[in-house]
């Protein structure tokens, strides 16, 4: 700045306490994009379902039917996202840590349930899981249990679709540490099971959470696959999204967009409630 | 508890990083590892830590043979340069880390707690006990990475380039600092640096590395003042090289003779290694080396001046009164009246070495007769 400059315009730069210019800009535009991107469709969802009318909207939410559709896209989405996360990690530790022939063709792979059409997965998935498919024989024959057209098919179909936001979120902050802190975990005598649950895991848990969050709400709208594996049989196997897209086809709107607002709502609670507990879990494992 | 380490070697994609190396470092001592990158230093540290596993060789702890015990089982308190504090737990469970992973004799949590809080007194970050790494300066996190090591009570201390990623001022106050605590805890220690000054003032013993072999240990006023390789010459203090040659059990450059003690060296070409204070200025008009001014340069109460030497043009360097006015392209007599004469075939440290200057004037060596000769 100037010696110059006038009075007013000193001021006005005085009162910018922030180093990065812009904000106003930025902020704007971030609001208005959000709006016509997420916000504005999501409330004309709100707006709809309120002309049904409080005791329409309750009878809608507690039919049976829609009941065990939310049941079970929640509660497969839940379990797909755990298994993921377990396996999830595994696998990033095993693309992270060891060098292998082939390393780069399998770090490859894990993308491919983002690139595929879903409906592709699911059909896959069907022949393979299928009580004649080659896995479903063998589940069938041996285990006794039952994949295809069932839902547990509908939890197969999430853990595929899901995989690669656990193995991408904690892939990259593995990298990131340190080997020299797991060495001098090792000199003050730790073992290893020491070293890895209180040394590595902690740094990789808000990872691991936005991983878990990823995959859930992944879960929870994912539509293509789980029909193709699913028998889609009411009270049974039949996910919430398709319940909205019958409700759709025969032109019952209203009772679509119910339900729709019923599953915005609990996504967003859930989702809500993790990133509090990610926020909890970076003050407490000293990241900020 | 001695620490013995025999006849060591590793080898990294075709470089010995420790080629044949033995050190024995007595109870109770301070041992700096000194060398330039690349020299084995830091493999030497980690090989006695038990981070690296040598091709061949043992390391002793006190007649213990190590070959088959595990890092953990070791004993080894570990500094690195760049902390690797726990980055997500508090300064006092980083400290606690090591007394807590015991599986036998593992103290009380009271114990602990008090523990902590005598090697926090004893680092000086009294008060800091909840705070977490991302919360401390370089030097305090430093000083509770130390704290951590010291507090599994270890049998040798190890410390790779302690001092590294701090400020220079920092640095000074933590090698006092870290003086008084050996003195206070009678730790074997050993450290890595590649920092001469901070080697010969913090060590008790220093061990000069190159190449992965071992060119001297010795004390810090041996190192200095006998180095027994050009390359510990060089790599310590200030020096400048000159072909010299050897006849007759005396020492000439361009003919001219040095009064020079050369020892048992055979007749033929040698190097001359000189420091600054190895060379004075001749202002009594006695005999000398001729020379020109090229460059000079203040270093605290000194003048550093550096003058080119003879047919080839030698640089040497050496420290003038400040008081004294020099200029550049000035002509000075100076008189070598130390250093020391190493015979060919050795190597000394190589850095960048300055070229003589193809602006100065050639004119002054043809009239000094040099050119004719």
């Amino acid at each position: 700045m100037t010696a110059t400059a006038p009075d007013g315009a000193r001021s006005f730069r005085w009162r910018r306490r922030s180093v990065l210019p812009g904000f106003g800009l930025s902020m704007g535009y971030t609001i208005a994009y959000l709006s016509l991107i997420v916000l504005i469709p999501l409330a004309g969802l709100g707006i709809r379902s309120a002309s049904l009318g409080w005791d329409q909207f309750w009878k809608i939410a507690f039919d049976q039917r829609v009941v065990s559709a939310l049941q079970l896209s929640f509660g497969a989405a839940l379990i797909a996202a755990i298994i993921n996360t377990v396996f999830g990690v595994l696998v990033a530790w095993v693309l992270v840590r060891y060098r292998f022939p082939g390393r780069r063709w399998l770090d490859a792979a894990v993308d491919l349930p983002f690139a595929l059409p879903t409906a592709v997965a699911g059909i896959a998935l069907a022949t393979l899981y299928a009580p004649n498919g080659p896995f479903g024989m063998i589940l069938d024959d041996w285990f006794g249990i039952k994949v295809g057209f069932t839902s547990t098919g509908v939890v197969m179909a999430l853990i595929f679709v899901g995989l690669p936001f656990v193995v991408r979120t904690v892939q990259p902050v593995l990298e990131e540490i340190d080997r020299e802190t797991e060495e001098v975990a090792a000199t003050l005598g730790a073992r290893r099971w020491r070293t890895v649950t209180r040394v590595i895991f902690p740094a990789l848990f808000p990872a691991i959470l936005t991983g878990f969050a990823l995959s859930f709400a992944r879960g929870v709208g994912e539509y293509g696959s789980v029909i193709f594996i699913a028998s889609n049989l009411p009270y049974q196997s039949e996910i919430a999204p398709l319940l909205i897209i019958i409700k759709l086809e025969e032109h019952n709107y209203a009772g679509a967009t119910a339900i729709a607002t019923i599953m915005l709502v609990i996504s967003f609670a859930m989702l809500f409630v993790i990133n509090l507990l990610q926020a909890w879990s970076r003050k407490w494992f000293g990241h900020e | 508890m001695q620490v013995r380490a025999e006849n060591l070697r590793k080898q990294y994609v075709g470089i010995a990083a420790l080629d044949d190396v033995s050190l024995t470092v007595q109870p109770g001592e301070l041992v700096a590892l000194l060398g330039p990158s690349g020299s084995g230093k830091t493999t030497l540290l980690r090989t006695i830590a038990g981070l690296e596993a040598p091709d061949s060789g043992t390391v002793y702890f006190n007649d213990r043979d190590l070959s088959d015990s595990r890092i953990q089982d070791r004993g080894v308190g570990f500094v690195f340069q760049h902390y690797a504090l726990f980055k997500h737990m508090r300064v006092m469970d980083n400290i606690a880390f090591g007394l807590r992973a015991r599986s036998k004799n593992k103290p009380k949590e009271s114990e602990i707690k008090r523990r902590v809080l005598e090697l926090l007194d004893l680092v000086q970050l009294s008060g800091l006990e909840r705070r977490f790494p991302a919360q401390l300066s370089g030097g305090q996190r430093q000083r509770v990475a130390l704290a951590r090591a010291l507090a599994i009570e270890p049998s040798v201390l190890l410390l790779d380039e302690p001092f590294g990623a701090l400020d220079a001022r920092v640095r000074k106050d933590l090698r006092r600092w870290l003086r008084e605590i050996h003195e206070r805890t009678g730790h074997t220690t050993l450290f890595v640096t590649h920092d001469q000054e901070e080697a010969l003032e913090l060590a008790d013993r220093v061990v000069v590395m190159n190449k992965g072999k071992i060119e001297q240990s010795a004390t810090p006023d041996e190192i200095y003042d006998t180095p027994a390789t050009p390359f510990v010459f060089s790599f310590i203090g200030e020096s400048s090289v000159i072909p010299v040659q050897i006849g007759n059990g005396r020492a000439t450059l361009d003919e001219r003779l040095l009064d020079l003690e050369i020892g048992a060296l055979p007749d033929g070409p040698a190097q001359l290694y000189l420091r600054p204070e190895d060379v004075t200025m001749v202002t009594d008009g006695g005999p000398g080396i001729p020379g020109l001014v090229v460059s000079t340069r203040r270093i605290g109460g000194m003048r550093r001046v550096t003058i080119e030497c003879g047919l080839a043009r030698h640089r040497i360097e050496f420290d003038a009164p400040a008081e004294v006015p020099i200029n550049n392209s000035q002509r000075l007599t100076i008189r070598v009246i130390g250093g020391r004469v190493y015979g060919s075939g050795s190597e000394g440290y190589e850095t960048e070495r300055l070229a003589a200057s193809a602006t100065s004037d050639f004119k002054w060596a043809k009239a000094e007769g040099w050119l004719d000769r």
